[in-house]
């Protein structure tokens, strides 16, 4: 047992369980899951400073900054104390993508070094991958009115259309920076 | 004491993202190039289950465990559903994390998820700013 928990886990085991998340914070006290709304109570918590979206009862979603808190930890055990690979197993296509067109030579962890490195915020590749790519996913999910969790899974699990809209703009999002921007940012 | 529930539910959701790899940035490439099903198959498999339940809970009236009635908002629509999923979809290729996993690559140990969620925060803030001028 302990040794199926130690390897990465397979799509069949990982989805459901993401899946059942959703029932689960619902019974637990009508919670609907997602996570890009603790970003917001964290700025009302923080450094609300007279903007109006940020003047709320913040208090009152205390239970998702808990549940944050929680995938933190998480990220803890599941990483830590119940191990890991030394490389994350992809596609050979995609490391043969990946050394051709970015230029990466280590594929060791869970991020690529040679973009992610705390040295890298000297140079512009730092400030692209770490400043201006989470200031979209911050701004992006809060414009949207949600993320992966509060419209991809969370939203099309109750039948919104409004979330497909947004999931399609994720993937089109995605899809520009893979396949456009990537290569004019390598090239 | 009830925001134990959730610690300890956010904790299981965490470990779930992080031994999926749905944290690693590798990952995120690979769904992007179309190159592997896993990140597809946890998604969609996500989306299933999620909905079969939803109709479960709908079908049969489940309450909540204090028996409140259980209730689901509708999402609303404005421009900001597609413009706003642009530019996360954007920062998503970018950073390999949508919020959950930032949170989840923090606990792991990775330093670069500190400036990520510094950075996300930044972002959340300046909408909320400029949210009035915003179509």
């Amino acid at each position: 047992m302990l040794d199926f928990l130690r390897q990465p886990w397979p799509w069949y085991v990982a989805g459901p369980l993401i899946g059942l998340t959703v029932p689960a914070l619902l019974l637990l006290g009508n919670r609907a899951l997602g996570i890009s709304s603790a970003l917001r109570h964290v700025c009302a918590a923080c450094v609300p400073a007279g903007i109006p979206f940020l003047h709320y009862n913040w208090r009152a979603e205390a239970w998702n900054l808990w549940f944050v808190l929680g995938i933190v930890l998480g990220g803890f055990v599941g990483y830590r104390l119940l191990g890991h690979p030394a490389a994350v197993a992809i596609s050979p296509a995609t490391v043969h993508d990946l050394r051709t067109q970015l230029h990466l030579t280590d594929f060791t962890g869970l991020l690529p070094r040679e973009l992610f490195a705390l040295d890298n915020l000297a140079n512009w590749r730092g400030w692209v991958f770490l400043v201006l790519g989470g200031f979209l996913v911050g701004f992006g999910t809060r414009y949207a009115g949600g993320c992966t969790s509060g419209h991809a899974i969370s939203g099309l699990s109750n039948l919104q259309w409004v979330s497909l809209v947004a999931v399609v703009g994720f993937f089109a999002g995605g899809l520009l920076m893979t396949w456009v921007i990537y290569p004019l940012l390598f090239g | 004491m009830k925001n134990l529930n959730y610690l300890g539910l956010g904790t299981l959701f965490g470990i779930v993202l992080t031994k999926s790899e749905v944290i690693s940035w590798f990952r995120i490439q690979e769904m992007f190039r179309f190159q592997a099903f896993h990140m597809y198959g946890i998604i969609g498999s996500a989306i299933v289950v999620g909905m079969l339940s939803i109709q479960l809970i709908k079908r049969y009236s489940i309450k909540t465990i204090s028996g409140e009635e259980i209730r689901l908002a509708d999402k609303r629509y404005s421009p900001g559903v597609w413009i706003g999923g642009l530019l996360f979809g954007l920062g998503w290729a970018l950073t390999g994390a949508c919020p959950g996993p930032m949170f989840a690559q923090l606990g792991s140990g990775v330093g670069a998820a500190a400036v990520l969620i510094l950075a996300a925060l930044a972002g959340t803030w300046t909408y909320s700013a400029l949210r009035e001028r915003l179509p």
